[in-house]
């Protein structure tokens, strides 16, 4: 199996909507910005302004876009390491995240964070988390919290495919079938733990099948088409806002870039011919050509709209490189808050 | 004021805060239908229903985090370990979560979370169930950890804990449970990061916590019969740890021997020597001693197991030493 693409699921292609060609055009904006923020980072981390570990999100953009496009403000969110891309589709700012990224003071956690601890609470954004698996019990925890106050609010947990080895996720996700609480539990199978193909690491192939060791709604998402991603989340985010149920979503998608910019995109774990070959379903060229088709945009249109991205992008990159550092003191800042 | 036990007065504690605060429950195994394994929680289930009396499973890591995640978005819970022993299959949630979120958020979310059960040796319980694991916790910053050996102080520093906006580690001590005690009725809150004099004394200090308070006790006991002075200084917090009343004792008693359940490497001892010579070299009269348990992994026969814990001879022993009288 290995080096073999990851079947898609058969989703029926679905008819847009004219009514919501502005809501259609936001979802292709979110992803270009995604993409062309992540290959600034990567270029700014080759020129050594951003540090630690980097894992970029190009690729599985439609991931982020079009689950998140089906929550709520007053909804929770916590993510694994790889969460650039679920920040800015949160709307947490370009400049705040570049600049935390940069480790400066304008960044979303004050430049204590990096790359892989991007938190905005006022958007219900808790966390990027960078011990894999370890967030599961977590978003389980708010779904708890929200089930206590006897609200309708929703909590949300990306994971990767190879989190679902790991005891935390089992642990989480039989408390929240056993007391029903609202939680979408969205796994990226992105194919790879770091350089681990899935049939190497897991003794099942469809994630999905996971669910139902604990009687638990599950799914199987094309995650390269931001319209099946938005249906399927709207699905699980109803079935935990009205039924108080929880969902796994197993969402099929790719990694173009290496498990972080310390890695090479292939290496000796997948071949050149494969990665090509997935590039061929971006998720980006997918949803434009769709709106193309469908008349909601023209190619001049994209093309204008990318420009725009690229300049948004650009006064990111230049507010993070001239924003100062953290001031000293803040070393000692928020280990513990004073009662 | 009435007596009670130790056990009572946590669920005292517990009683008390959860009717005050709506966002205070309490959460882990056996703490409802059960009673508690060692019935701390006895009562709260009729008292506050299954939403705030929550059985788990036997998923220490996995309702660990459910309680971490339940605190970053506002709640209070407080987590009940069966014991310490269990509560390392979830040390990754106190470590990696609950210490962190606070700086890593730069101050966004905190974890208000009471950690709670007993650490320490019980009697012939075995290598597995017989650890003080403090000093593993109490070297994280972003943690409070925190150790009643007393009804009354198990009462005041568990309300304070439940108060408190940063993740506590509370150990308590299965052998501590049926220790009565007087203990003041409603508001008593013992503040965190406060010792306290046990007993006064002028010719040595004997630093100790939790269980080895008693043991330092009857030790003074005995070594006051023997005319030796001993002040018997409880830290009740390992951290943040009150070096003020450590150096205040020390430099009142001029010699010092820390007592301690715990293994004897990078021990909670060790830090409070480290304290003492840095900041009270010149008020000392003899090398501060340490008594700790040995450092073995803790075997099931009678006889060895005593051999491996702190007692009073062993404390009087150092005791001795530190006085240049043996």
């Amino acid at each position: 199996m290995a080096g073999t693409a990851v079947p898609r699921p058969r989703t029926r292609r679905r008819g847009l909507d004219a009514e919501r060609a502005e809501e259609y055009r936001g979802w292709l904006r979110q992803m270009i910005l995604i993409r062309r923020f992540e290959e600034k980072a990567g270029e700014a981390y080759s020129l050594g302004k951003i540090g630690g570990f980097c894992h970029l999100y190009i690729g599985q953009e439609a991931v982020a876009v079009g689950s998140l496009a089906a929550l709520r403000a007053d909804d929770y969110i916590t993510c694994s390491y790889r969460e650039h891309g679920h920040a800015l589709a949160r709307g947490l700012s370009p400049r705040a995240v570049m600049a935390e990224l940069f480790g400066k003071a304008a960044g979303t956690s004050g430049g204590k964070g990096g790359s892989m601890h991007l938190f905005d609470a006022s958007l219900g954004f808790l966390g990027g988390h960078g011990i894999v698996a370890g967030h599961i019990p977590l978003a389980t925890g708010m779904a708890f919290a929200i089930k206590y106050r006897n609200t309708d609010q929703v909590a949300v947990c990306y994971f990767g495919e190879a989190a679902v080895n790991n005891g935390a996720f089992h642990e989480a996700l039989n408390m929240a079938a056993l007391w029903k609480l609202p939680v979408v539990y969205v796994c990226e199978n992105n194919r790879y733990g770091m350089g681990t193909a899935l049939e190497r690491a897991s003794a099942i192939y469809d994630i999905s099948e996971r669910a139902c060791s604990y009687d638990m709604a599950n799914e199987v998402v094309d995650g390269q088409d931001v319209l099946v991603m938005h249906a399927a989340m709207e699905r699980a985010v109803e079935r935990a806002r009205a039924d108080k149920h929880p969902t796994l979503l197993e969402v099929r998608t790719y990694r173009f870039m290496g498990h972080s910019m310390s890695d090479p995109i292939h290496g000796h774990y997948r071949t050149r011919e494969e990665v090509e070959d997935q590039r061929k379903r971006d998720p980006i060229a997918v949803w434009s050509q769709r709106l193309i088709e469908e008349g909601i945009m023209d190619q001049a249109g994209v093309k204008a709209l990318d420009k725009e991205i690229v300049d948004e992008v650009e006064d990111a990159y230049r507010f993070a490189d001239e924003a100062p550092e953290p001031a000293m003191e803040e070393l000692y800042s928020d280990v513990y808050k004073e009662s | 004021m009435p007596t009670l036990t130790y056990r009572d007065a946590l669920n005292h504690a517990l009683r008390e805060e959860m009717a005050r605060d709506p966002d205070v429950f309490l959460m882990g195994e056996e703490v409802g239908v059960y009673q508690g394994a060692y019935k701390v929680s006895r009562g709260l289930l009729d008292e506050f229903g299954p939403m705030r009396v929550v059985d788990t499973p036997i998923t220490e890591l996995g309702f660990a985090g459910v309680g971490i995640g339940a605190a970053m978005v506002g709640l209070r819970p407080v987590i009940e370990f069966m014991t310490w022993n269990f509560a390392l299959l979830a040390i990754d949630q106190l470590v990696n979560n609950a210490a962190k979120m606070r700086y890593m958020s730069n101050g966004q979310v905190g974890v208000p979370a009471v950690f709670r059960g007993p650490g320490g040796a019980a009697l012939q319980l075995a290598a597995q169930h017989s650890q003080a694991f403090e000093s593993f916790y109490a070297h994280v910053p972003g943690l409070k950890v925190v150790m009643p050996a007393t009804p009354a102080d198990a009462k005041g520093l568990l309300k304070s804990a439940i108060r408190d906006d940063n993740p506590v580690v509370f150990i308590e001590g299965e052998m501590l449970y049926n220790l009565k005690g007087e203990v003041p009725e409603g508001e008593h809150v013992v503040p965190l990061g406060k010792a306290d004099v046990k007993r006064a004394g002028r010719d040595v200090t004997i630093v100790c916590h939790s269980k080895t308070v008693a043991v330092a006790l009857k030790a003074a006991d005995e070594l006051a019969d023997d005319g030796v002075e001993a002040e018997v200084l409880d830290l009740r917090t390992i951290r943040p740890l009150d070096t003020e009343a450590v150096l205040a004792s020390v430099a009142r008693t001029h010699r010092c021997v820390v007592a301690e359940e715990g293994w004897p490497f990078a021990g909670v001892g060790a830090q409070v020597v480290d304290t003492i010579q840095r900041e009270a070299f010149d008020e000392l009269d003899a090398p501060v001693l340490r008594v700790t348990g040995a450092d073995v992994p803790m075997p099931y026969n009678k006889q060895l197991e005593k051999a491996a814990k702190v007692d009073p001879a062993k404390v009087i022993a150092a005791v001795h030493s530190v006085l240049y009288r043996d």
